[in-house]
């Protein structure tokens, strides 16, 4: 509980990290939300205290888990491929909520629909495969891209569905789904700079979506 | 035997007993005029009487949930583990009572105690009671200490399942329950292994019909079958490998029927000292208790409508080894309250225990359940 409570003041002390400080800002007040993959519970005890949310989470992680209930939030223990479709009914949720995930779960265009399912919006963040450093290590040096964004090794990474903005953009045609608002950050978790908004599938290091069914 | 008694420890405590002379009418129809039940408790209730939380056993347990009746105790109370000074129900901060439940063995009224009409034991006569029954009990328990709500109410199994029932038939007296390795209701396998403990019990010539008290025998051989048994469920298939495997208990293949395998020599032992601390006719009182738990039957079979009408905020807590109330009769009651609208958390412990991990200080455990009651005594005055 010590190590909990340590991780708990180091966070509190960084402030919220800018990719969920721009999903913060898209979430209604007083709405009910649900977080795929909730971590430590930081955006859900975010949007608890600030917008009156009424917030459930999703986690595996156990050490995650402690954090979570050591900050009174809802969480689920269980795996998003199961969990979804086992604990919630259609329209459950105002929004439901998917940071950092979608890259590494087995059939994220599934997962998507699953969202839309129980939630009238979803919002996914990811990192963004076309970045121009993942671009130049692929195109010039003919690997697999490893960035601080993307740490692993082809072998023993998580994330074995990687996309790009272009690819997500094309998914949601196909699936006929609406995107509602597009935001990119960089990996220092920087708010976009116009530069990057001009060329966000060039410049965007992480992607953030808001959409919902047509 | 507590050579010391430790710092995190509640002590020695002693067993209370308050008679109640207002009847009780039960669900079966039939009436307790008065009774006897006797509790325990642990820290102190504070000025405006907000810490108090209810601990609700399980079949084989009673209110002595923690410390030591005297020095000369072997064992602690059953959830000494995680009731005490800084342990996860911390005694410094809430005031904890356990009851004996109506039809106990422990003080409670019961079948070993004597019926006032009659002058002689209960015996087979003491009516059947429901969960519903010990939470109208336990309700009027709370109203005699003074205590106008539970803080929390927080049970394992058969305890769990009393912790629901509060949920429902109370839910503004209740503003935290912690369920712990429970279900709504009994599988028919459940009800299967109950049928054949009470038909072990029942079958034992000294049983006398349930009235082996007046001619003063124990139907030893029954209740020592049914607790094996029930032993066999209460572990898992890794948790006996882990304590036994098929290890010999004298090394050698005896080529007989008497114990050859060290498990067969420690679920003797586990139905023999039973007998010696538990009544048959509880017992057999206990397993229909829990076959007939069904709170949702009330409500149109209807699990989340029942669910709708609860206030409190919950802790729903499995664990994965555990077959004989698993995970998935826990995630049953998550994703009713879920449908309900409910504020709940869920959590699922890897233990390789079994059902009985839910009294084992298993580190992950007791660190969620410990941060959860922390939350709770934050919102204390």
């Amino acid at each position: 509980m010590s190590q909990a409570i340590e991780h708990l003041q180091a966070m509190e002390k960084d402030g919220l990290r800018a990719d969920l400080a721009i999903i913060a800002q898209w979430i209604k007040a007083d709405t009910k939300v649900l977080d795929l993959g909730c971590g430590d519970g930081t955006l859900l005890a975010y949007l608890r205290d600030q917008r009156n949310v009424l917030g459930y989470g999703l986690e595996i992680n156990p050490f995650n888990i402690e954090i979570c209930v050591e900050r009174d939030i809802n969480v689920i223990q269980a795996n998003l491929n199961n969990g979804l479709k086992a604990y919630f009914s259609d329209n459950s949720f105002d929004c439901v909520i998917m940071s950092q995930t979608l890259q590494a779960t087995e059939q994220p265009d599934l997962l998507i629909e699953e969202m839309l399912r129980v939630g009238r919006e979803g919002i996914v963040t990811f990192p963004n495969m076309a970045h121009w450093r993942a671009r130049l290590q692929l195109g010039l040096k003919g690997v697999m891209p490893v960035t601080k964004n993307l740490p692993n090794q082809w072998f023993n990474t998580p994330n074995v569905h990687l996309c790009t903005l272009n690819d997500f953009e094309q998914l949601c045609i196909q699936h006929d789904i609406q995107i509602l608002q597009r935001s990119v950050v960089d990996y220092s978790h920087k708010r976009g700079s116009l530069l990057m908004n001009l060329l966000p599938n060039l410049l965007g290091e992480i992607a953030i979506y808001r959409f919902r069914r047509r | 035997m507590p050579e010391t008694i430790a710092d995190d420890s509640v002590g020695i405590v002693e067993t209370q007993i308050i008679h109640f002379s207002e009847a009780l009418v039960l669900e079966c129809g039939k009436t307790l005029n008065e009774y006897d039940i006797a509790y325990e408790t642990y820290g102190e209730l504070n000025a405006d009487a907000s810490n108090a939380i209810l601990i609700c056993h399980a079949l084989s347990g009673d209110q002595h949930a923690a410390g030591y009746h005297s020095m000369d105790d072997k064992k602690a109370g059953w959830w000494d583990s995680a009731i005490g000074p800084g342990k996860a129900i911390d005694t410094n901060r809430f005031f904890v009572v356990c009851i004996n439940n109506l039809g106990g063995c422990k003080g409670s009224s019961g079948p070993n105690t004597i019926n006032p009409d009659t002058g002689k034991y209960w015996g087979p006569d003491f009516p059947i009671v429901t969960v519903k029954d010990w939470v109208l009990c336990q309700y009027r328990f709370m109203q005699s200490l003074n205590i106008d709500h539970w803080c929390a109410v927080i049970g394992g199994s058969l305890g769990g399942m009393q912790v629901l029932q509060w949920t429902i038939d109370y839910p503004d007296l209740i503003k935290y329950a912690v369920v712990i390795a429970a279900a709504a209701k009994l599988s028919a396998q459940n009800i299967a292994f109950n049928e054949v403990a009470r038909q072990s019990i029942m079958s034992d010539p000294d049983f006398c019909d349930g009235h082996y008290l007046e001619k003063n025998t124990v139907p030893r051989r029954g209740l020592m079958l049914a607790r094996m048994l029930g032993h066999i469920t209460y572990l898992s298939d890794d948790a006996m490998r882990d304590k036994f495997g098929r290890e010999l208990r004298e090394g050698k293949l005896n080529f007989g029927f008497d114990v050859d395998f060290q498990v067969e020599s420690y679920l003797r032992y586990q139905g023999r000292s039973f007998v010696d601390r538990f009544d048959a006719n509880t017992y057999l009182l206990m397993t229909k208790t829990l076959d007939y738990f069904d709170p949702a039957s009330a409500y149109d079979d209807n699990l989340a409508l029942a669910l709708q009408r609860t206030s409190a905020k919950f802790l729903v807590i499995s664990f994965t080894s555990d077959w004989r109330f698993a995970p998935e009769r826990s995630q049953e009651i998550v994703k009713r309250l879920l449908q309900a609208e409910k504020q709940v958390s869920y959590i699922e412990i890897e233990a390789r225990q079994g059902h009985d991990a839910f009294l084992i200080p298993i580190p992950h455990y007791m660190n969620v359940f410990g941060a959860y009651m922390n939350n709770i005594s934050g919102t204390l005055s």
